[in-house]
């Protein structure tokens, strides 16, 4: 069976969404920003493995909608201990997603140190409210709307293949106006 | 970038006056929740372990997250602010030093208000930081200079006043803060 594609998840989940916070990071944010322009998209990006960290501030700070994260495998090692922090405060509105395409593609396609690592049982040991494995796109559309539905923390790792590679610009996703349109934005009840 | 201000410049006063022992945790948590304080972030630091983070742990107005490795605290407490929060991450000075890149890009780089109480374990009582024998208390002070990071220096009680008008000026502003812990708080 083929892989998924990353894209591809992220046209399903756009189908998805309303007015969740998106944290995504490095190549989930390039293809989910040229999905889904809007202000209630989050960027981690600078300090490579936060946007886990980012959305459980988020979750804390607006219990009252859900913080959907789009990290890279790459990404969560490099702050693997986040899995332990989320499972212990454990944040009901908080989904995490992990797409493993078992490499650092945004830092030129180099493996990570160890492909067959468990991300869901690494999740559940951390104490996620539920966690769970997808390899096609059929399961994942399926199971999408619980997983918005359902309390969490929650954690699915996607497995998806290397690329292809969009548009890279984070100086744009990195500018302090997103964050303000954010600001604004929650601020307006959107 | 405005160049690094330290709003408690090590003078001989000041070193003098570092020299008495006493600084009380109970008088740096008054300070902190008299500046809107909710949140703190914490990785244990032996320095500030028995004089704040204990009574900070079983106080009720003080949310507590304890993390596993410092630059995670940077990512909750930046998410944090986009509700009505005032995080502040208490570490020890290693784990500033782990955690400058996070500190780079998310409080310096991102403009953000993130205040770091940072306990200087082991310096010598009534030393300043960058007369320290120790290389790694030595070496804060000037990274936090060149990073642009604001910073004051609580050795006794006579400087917590310092910490409540720090932390307005820092969310005021919305830049980063570093109080260093130099005496160890009882």
């Amino acid at each position: 069976m083929s892989r998924m594609n990353r894209l591809a998840l992220l046209k399903i989940l756009k189908q998805h969404i309303s007015n969740e916070i998106v944290v995504s990071t490095y190549s989930t944010a390039t293809d989910w920003s040229s999905l889904s322009e809007r202000p209630l998209n989050y960027y981690s990006v600078g300090a490579m493995g936060l946007a886990s960290s980012h959305g459980l501030g988020l979750a804390l700070a607006r219990p009252e909608r859900k913080i959907i994260v789009l990290d890279g495998d790459g990404s969560l090692l490099m702050n693997l201990s986040t899995l332990v922090t989320i499972g212990k405060v454990a944040p009901r509105n908080f989904l995490h997603f992990v797409f493993k395409n078992e490499s650092y593609e945004a830092n030129g396609g180099h493996p990570i140190p160890n492909k067959d690592v468990d991300f869901e049982g690494l999740a559940r040991s951390a104490r996620y409210k539920q966690a769970e494995t997808i390899k096609d796109l059929d399961s994942f559309a399926a199971r999408l709307p619980l997983w918005m539905k359902q309390d969490g923390p929650s954690f699915v790792c996607l497995e998806i293949e290397q690329g292809p590679l969009g548009r890279r610009d984070y100086s744009d996703i990195y500018k302090a106006a997103r964050r303000d349109a954010l600001r604004q934005a929650l601020a307006s009840g959107a | 970038m405005s160049e690094a201000k330290p709003i408690t410049p090590g003078t001989e006063a000041n070193i003098v006056k570092a020299a008495q022992p006493a600084l009380h945790g109970r008088l740096i948590i008054d300070a902190i929740k008299s500046a809107g304080i909710n949140y703190i972030l914490s990785v244990p630091d032996l320095h500030t372990s028995q004089g704040l983070l204990k009574p900070i742990a079983g106080d009720a107005e003080l949310n507590l997250i304890r993390v596993c490795k410092e630059d995670e605290t940077l990512g909750i407490a930046a998410g944090l602010m986009y509700g009505p929060n005032r995080p502040l991450i208490l570490i020890q000075y290693t784990g500033f030093l782990y955690a400058l890149n996070s500190i780079r890009a998310v409080a310096v780089e991102h403009r953000q208000p993130i205040v770091l109480m940072i306990g200087l374990l082991s310096k010598e009582p009534g030393i300043a930081p960058q007369e320290s024998k120790k290389y790694g208390i030595r070496i804060v002070e000037p990274i936090l200079d060149v990073m642009g990071i604001e910073r004051c220096l609580i050795e006794t009680d006579d400087d917590v006043g310092l910490i409540t008008p720090a932390i307005d000026h820092a969310f005021a502003n919305s830049r980063p803060l570093a109080i260093l812990i130099g005496g160890k708080p009882a």
